[in-house]
Order: structure tokens, then C-alpha cells, then sequence
């Protein structure tokens, strides 16, 4: 019987000709990522596991980028533990302020991550990387403990969905909406325990930064993993940051799959994802009218550079809703100097927008952006769970750029369509 | 191995949010982080919590975030056991791997209510319903899961068998 694609990195990394669903296999592993958050748990555990040493010093990443910079004593003191520990074991890829961006903006624009990769983070949206056509999953800090130590991680190997695309989006409708439509059509664990797979024709017009931000959510519907296939655009980002030579593995022609759903780009809408699950979703035309108080724009999710260029591009010439604010994220250092490079500071200030340096913070009510009693937020980030981002009275409602930036403008969830329309 | 106690019950998609928000991640301290256990879904959880309980929940319990602190807020509230329909695939590696033992199983959430005494035998899989006196089986932990559940969790697990070789 064929394998996924999924099923074929694991097997490859196995040393087993192949692997069926169900299977348990022990992995060895490219790349072990933790966080402030995260990190500090698995560096308390490291000693436990009887190595004196990393398992390789390139394949370990650190990145303090949640409460980071530092948000208070207690959270300097995490990061503290990461530059301690990064420093004994030398580690190569350890980010600190300065060179920080969000974890999953960075590891690809480092060219840490490649096509045929396994790699587990301790965060749960490390599959991000499947946008590059490798598997990449989130484990808990024992798991990234273990990693560091051994080089390994054991898998339960995944079945798999498939979706199956074509067509090209409209005007304004992005990644974003691609994802929160899926979420909100199999529900948050639709995909529970099992891999997304991204195929057909309309794969090939979804620029790289669309297709982190689809992989980025595929936990939010449960999946171990989303993954993409390896065509000329994934190359040609590999080509531009990663040193390593590509392995792509494709799916075979008789690949299982439990389901398979079919997707017509150009049908999908703006889509919002209403407090308290990324699967309650509407499409713009059902939204009403939902006035708002903070709008964030950035993340793992959509903190890219395609991402602030959209936002600045309805932004431009317009401002913020008086009783509204509107936060600017840049996921990376090199985002956030392109984008000013490129004017879009200029835009977003003039428009009465804040810009930070990168961090997490505001997604999950760390700093940087937490919301009252009653407030609403519309938010680019990737969950809006009770409480997510500050009171566990506060609202968050996901969407895209496009909808993020509308909304800043007008001061209700807003279509940029009709935005743009009043020019 | 055994658990016994009262039953916390809740329901769908209890998120890692919830279990322990992310404010108070600044700290990997497990005594602090049990304070603040579902703090915001059930502000009475930790004045009522008491050594042994159960919580029971419905499906995808612990979706989110991969945050390790979860499981660990929910043991060191002093929970004995979890018992849901399905699990959030990475909590449910985090449980395991911390020594806490969570269970599936459809007819248990079924057939019990908030605030029934329950136990259950880890090494026959069966859910005893004390306040109605009906059981459920479960599937039981193979020998090695429920050694390493034992051990406190999987690096005091694989320190041990180191230990021994």
C-alpha cells in the first residue's frame, strides 16, 4: 500500500522502507525547538536523562520570544535559564533580543528548516514547516528534553486528510481565510491525530507566506501535522534562505487517506473566527455589526511581509477608528527592517498604528497588548479561546490582514473590500 | 495501581488556555502553576480540588497550546486521574510523559455526573461508578506505561532503566 507524504519523511527517518498507520517508530531528528515558555520545563528535566551533553549543538534552537523582551522579573529569570543553558552547551542556534523574531517566522528565514525535514518544537504550532514540505509537529517540553538528549522522539505514525485544492483566491482573501474555512467546516478536532495534506492544482497560487499560515493552523484543527508539497515556490524560497539541498517526498498515487475534501479557492470569503474557538466561524457577509476596540496585525500566524503589505495597503491614507487600537507585530528582524524599508512604518504611524519589535505577547494575553473586561480584539493571531488575550471576560475575533486592518479603520469588523470602495 | 475520588466534570474542548492561562507561564514552579488549575473556566476548582480527585470531560480535552504546564497544573492540584472521550493529541503525550494517567473511554463520560465518587484500577482498565455503582471498561496501560506512570514519568522512567542496565 502507498504512503503520504508524512508517512514517507517518518519512514525515512525511521530507517524503515515503510510504515503503516498505527505504527510506532522512533525518529531521529533534524532540528529540537523550545521557547522561554517551554524551555525552561524541558532544561529542568535535561539532567534526568543521563546525557552531559546535546545530541548535536546546530540542531538545537532556543528562541525566547513570549514574554520576551522581558516582561517581568519572573520572565527574565526564563530567559535567563535559556541564555544559561544555550551558553554551557554552545548552542548555534540560540536567538536572543536582537536577532529574536516568532519562532516559526524565524527557523525558515534562518534556512534552518528544509524540505524532507523532521522536526519537533516545543510550541504548538511548529508545524508551520510543512509549508516547506517538511514534518514538523509540536511537543510538550519531556519531548524536547528527551530530543535534546537523545536526537530522537518516538511517533505514532498519522493518518491522513487530504485537501484537495484548485481555483485561486478573489480580491482580499488569503491563507487566513483558506484555514479558518477548513477549521471551521471539520471543527477544532477534525483532524485529531491525523496529518493534513495539501494537494491539487491550486496549490501552485498560494505564495510560501499563505502556505505558513494555513501549516501554522493545522493544530487548530487538531492535526498533527500540515504539509505541503515541494513545487518551484517552495524551492525557490529553500533556494533563497536554507544551504542544505532539498529531499522531497511526494505522496503515492495510492496513498491512504480518511478523507478527502475538495476546495475551490475562488468560493472562499473573508472569514472570522467568533470567540471562543477558531471553529466558529463566519464569513464576512454574516458577521453584523461587532464594534471593537484593539485589532492586532502580526504573529506566527501572520506576522510575514506579505502580511503587513496587505494590511498597509488598505491602511494607507486612512486612519484608526478613534475609540480603536491597532498594533503592529513583525514577526522577524528582517521583516520588521524590510518593512520599514519598504515605507510601511511611515503608513502604519501616520494611520495612528503602534509598531513593536517582535514578540509573541499579545496572542496569548502575555504583554504587549492585553485586553480588558468586555473588550473585543480583532487579531491576525491563531486562537481566541476564553481568556486568550487577557480578561476572561475579553473577545477574540481571528482573521485575516485584510479584515485586521478594514476593521482598525472602521472600528467594527469590516470588510476591506468596502474600504477600499470609499476611496 | 489505583485512583479514587470525586469527580470534577466538564465538558468539549477544555482548552490548555483554561487549565493554566498563559499569564501565568512566567514561572515553571508546579506548586504556583496548581493555584491557578482551570482558573478560567472553574474559579472554585482549586478551593475544592482534594487529593485523588478525577476530573471527567467530554472530547478533544486539552486542545491548544503544547504548554507542559498543563498536566502538570492538573497532578499537582492533586488530581488523580483524568477520564474524556478523546484527547488533544499533544496533551495527551505531555500527561503520559509527566506521569499523570488520563484514560479514554465514551461510556465512563456517559455514566458520570459531577461530584460522584469514582475509581479506577489502571492495571484492568475498569472505571468503577461508586455513587451509581455501575463500571466501565477502559482500555488498560500495557505493563510499560503503567511502570513509567509509576515512575513519576518518563525521565525518572528512562533514569531507572538506565539505573538497571
Amino acid at each position: 500500500m502507498g504512503m503520504t507524504m508524512t508517512q514517507k519523511i517518518l519512514a525515512h527517518h525511521a530507517k524503515l522502507d515503510s510504515v503503516r498507520v498505527g505504527q510506532l517508530i522512533m525518529a531521529d531528528l533534524d532540528m529540537v525547538l523550545g521557547n522561554d515558555i517551554t524551555a525552561p520545563v524541558a532544561i529542568n528535566e535535561f539532567p534526568k536523562f543521563g546525557q552531559s551533553t546535546v545530541f548535536d549543538k546546530d540542531k538545537v534552537a532556543l528562541v525566547p520570544d513570549h514574554f520576551s523582551p522581558n516582561k517581568d522579573i519572573k520572565a527574565a529569570e526564563q530567559c535567563k535559564s535559556l541564555r544559561t543553558f544555550a551558553g554551557k552547551h554552545a548552542i548555534t542556534n540560540y536567538f536572543d533580543v536582537g536577532q529574536m523574531g516568532i519562532e516559526h517566522a524565524l527557523l525558515p528565514e534562518k534556512g534552518l528548516v528544509c524540505a524532507g525535514d523532521l522536526v519537533i518544537g516545543a510550541d504548538s504550532h511548529t508545524c508551520t514547516y510543512g509549508a516547506l514540505g517538511a514534518f514538523s509537529t509540536g511537543v510538550g517540553s519531556t519531548d524536547m528534553a528527551c530530543g535534546m538528549a537523545t536526537g530522537q522522539a518516538w511517533f505514532k505514525v498519522p493518518s491522513a486528510i487530504k485537501l484537495n485544492l484548485s481555483g485561486k483566491f478573489r480580491p482580499y482573501v488569503s491563507g487566513k481565510d483558506l484555514i479558518l474555512h477548513i477549521i471551521g467546516m471539520i471543527g477544532v478536532d477534525g483532524a485529531l491525530y491525523q496529518s493534513m495534506e495539501f494537494s491539487g492544482e491550486g496549490v501552485a497560487s498560494l505564495t510560501i507566506d499563505d502556505r505558513f499560515t494555513v501549516a501554522n493552523m493545522a493544530i487548530e484543527a487538531g492535526a498533527k501535522n500540515g504539509i505541503f508539497p515541494v513545487d518551484s515556490v517552495a524551492l525557490e524560497y529553500l533556494a533563497e534562505h536554507c544551504p542544505r539541498k532539498p529531499v522531497i517526498y511526494e505522496a503515492d498515487a495510492d496513498a491512504e487517506y480518511d478523507r478527502v475534501i475538495d476546495i475551490d479557492l475562488s468560493a472562499i470569503k473573508s472569514t472570522i473566527a467568533f470567540p471562543h474557538l477558531p471553529s466558529n466561524t463566519r464569513t464576512i457577509d454574516e458577521v453584523g455589526e461587532i464594534k471593537i476596540d484593539q485589532v492586532v496585525i502580526g504573529s506566527c500566524t501572520n506576522g510575514h511581509i506579505s502580511d503587513l503589505r496587505e494590511a498597509a495597503a488598505i491602511l494607507k491614507g486612512r486612519k484608526v477608528a478613534p475609540w480603536a487600537r491597532c498594533l503592529i507585530f513583525p514577526a522577524t528582524q528582517k521583516i520588521w527592517k524590510q518593512a520599514m524599508n519598504e515605507g510601511l512604518f511611515d503608513i502604519f504611524v501616520d494611520s495612528g498604528c503602534a509598531v513593536s519589535t517582535p514578540t509573541c505577547g499579545p496572542c496569548l494575553g502575555g504583554h504587549m497588548g492585553v485586553l480588558a473586561e468586555g473588550e473585543r480584539a480583532v487579531s491576525t493571531t491563531n486562537r481566541n479561546f476564553v481568556g486568550r488575550m487577557g480578561h476572561v471576560k475579553s473577545e477574540v475575533y481571528l482573521a485575516s490582514p485584510a479584515v485586521a486592518a478594514a476593521s482598525a479603520i472602521k472600528g467594527y469588523i469590516a470588510d476591506p473590500a468596502s474600504v477600499q470602495e470609499v476611496q | 495501581m489505583q485512583a479514587r475520588g470525586s469527580v470534577f466534570r466538564y465538558g468539549d474542548n477544555i482548552d490548555t488556555d483554561v487549565i493554566i492561562p498563559a499569564r501565568y507561564l512566567n514561572t515553571s514552579n508546579h506548586k504556583e502553576l496548581a493555584m491557578h488549575c482551570m482558573e478560567d473556566i472553574d474559579q472554585s476548582f482549586v478551593k475544592k480540588v482534594q487529593d485523588g480527585d478525577i476530573i471527567v470531560a467530554d472530547k478533544n480535552f486539552g486542545c491548544g497550546s503544547s504548554r507542559e504546564h498543563a498536566p502538570i497544573a492538573i497532578k499537582e492540584s492533586g488530581i488523580s486521574c483524568v477520564i474524556a472521550r478523546t484527547y488533544a493529541r499533544i496533551f495527551y503525550r505531555n500527561a503520559l510523559n509527566i506521569g499523570l494517567p488520563i484514560l479514554e473511554c465514551e461510556e465512563a463520560c456517559d455514566g458520570i455526573k459531577a461530584g460522584d465518587v469514582v475509581s479506577v484500577d489502571f492495571s484492568t482498565g475498569v472505571i468503577t461508578n461508586e455513587t451509581s455503582g455501575k463500571s466501565f471498561q477502559s482500555e488498560p496501560f500495557p505493563p510499560f506505561m503503567q511502570a513509567l506512570i509509576q515512575a513519576g514519568g518518563l525521565a525518572p522512567y528512562i533514569a531507572a532503566k538506565g539505573a538497571k542496565a
